[in-house]
């Protein structure tokens, strides 16, 4: 399937999602894509899905930045899309 | 009130009591809540909203707060998708007195914060016009003086949101409406999408540099967004917030 075709949410859309995991507020985190060195707020990343699971993937080359699954009483995370993560820890 | 933002909270269900609702047009209501524990929230953000049914199935969609920051106070304009699972719930069933769980505010880039002098330019698209409405009654509170312009493309005059208040401030604030389907009696041009005509004819001029916060469906967003991109518009200016599939 032509993913451009799908649609897509924000990084925003899974923030609330990803406090599950995270403490922080990561639409404003600072990603970088770890296959094309795109630096970006997370917040623009491109959000497939949601349930189960969610994929962020780069908004320059569509690579996946971060998979979360949901399943059984567990959460999955997959970072290896990233480069780092840098979340700001002064208030939102 | 974004100062009050308690960094490192879990962010936990709330209850919030349902203390109005208001049909803003017949597809469309306006939930207000009253959520005790509310930490504020800044223009631009949103809520999880969270049904649970008897069985424990449960159902969480995202909805932007409209309302200008208010202590204790969430409130939400829901547009209906007629096959969907939660909208319908939301803008024909809930009444005053019922209680819901909201997760929130969630957000701290789609934001407008009345410290911003520079023009800002928004753009909306059906519903899209909810956080952008909170962006504009922040700025009326907060008595601030920042440029501000709204392109606003609906279906019909009949499904504007908040058109009253629209007019209202429509002294203040510039605003054009772009009609997609059905426009008003004697209106000088046809009904279509925003294209970059209407890009140059109502939104700032780059070289002003304005912040542009677009809003609505994915697929109106991406096109507003690339229509600002080709008007020469910085792309890090540019902030989108997607609501999902189709319509608008
Ligand atoms: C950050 C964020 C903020 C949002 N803020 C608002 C808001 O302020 N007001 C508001 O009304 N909505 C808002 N939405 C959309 C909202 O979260 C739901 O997607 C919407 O209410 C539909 O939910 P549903 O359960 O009724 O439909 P679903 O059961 O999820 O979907 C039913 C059918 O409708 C289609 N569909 C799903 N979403 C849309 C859509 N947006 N337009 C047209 N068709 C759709 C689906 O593809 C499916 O075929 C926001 C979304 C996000 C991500
Ligand atoms: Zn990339």
């Amino acid at each position: 399937m032509d993913r451009s075709a799908q649609t897509f949410l924000d990084g925003n859309a899974a923030a609330g999602e990803l406090r599950d995991i995270f403490v922080l507020e990561l639409s404003t985190a600072t990603t970088q894509c770890a296959s094309c060195g795109k630096i970006a707020a997370f917040a623009e990343a491109r959000v497939y899905g949601m349930e189960p699971g969610l994929i962020a993937r780069c908004s320059g080359c569509e690579n996946p930045l971060m998979r979360v699954v949901k399943s059984s009483g567990r959460v999955w995370l997959d970072l290896r899309g990233l480069q780092f993560l840098e979340v700001p820890t002064s208030s939102v | 009130m974004a100062g009050t933002a308690v960094l490192g909270r879990r962010l936990s269900w709330l209850v919030g009591t349902v203390t109005e609702v208001h049909d803003e047009t017949p597809a469309a209501r306006t939930i207000v809540f009253d959520v005790p524990d509310w930490p504020g929230h800044v223009a631009g953000q949103h809520v999880d909203v969270r049904l649970t049914a008897p069985d424990g199935y449960s159902a969480v969609r995202s909805y932007s707060i409209a309302n200008a920051p208010t202590a204790n106070r969430v409130e939400i304009t829901v547009v209906r998708i007629d096959d969907g699972e939660v909208s319908p719930y939301l803008t024909q069933t809930v009444a005053q007195g019922d209680q819901l769980e909201l997760r929130g505010p969630i957000g701290g880039w789609f934001v407008w914060r009345p410290a911003q002098t520079e023009p800002v330019q928004l753009i909306a698209g059906g519903s899209g016009i909810v956080p952008l409405m909170a962006m504009i009654r922040t700025r009326a509170l907060a008595q601030s003086n920042a440029p501000f312009r709204l392109l606003y493309s609906v279906r019909n005059p009949e499904s504007v949101l908040y058109a009253a208040e629209l007019r209202e401030c429509s002294r203040d604030v510039s605003i054009t409406f772009a009609y997609t389907r059905t426009v008003p009696d004697g209106w000088p041009t046809p009904p279509g999408r925003i294209d970059a005509a209407a890009v140059a004819a109502h939104t700032w001029p780059a070289n002003a540099a304005p912040q542009c916060y677009v809003c609505g469906p994915t697929p109106f967003v991406e096109s507003a967004a690339d229509l600002l991109r080709a008007a020469g518009q910085e792309p890090g200016s540019i902030k989108t917030e997607r609501f999902g599939p189709t319509g608008g």
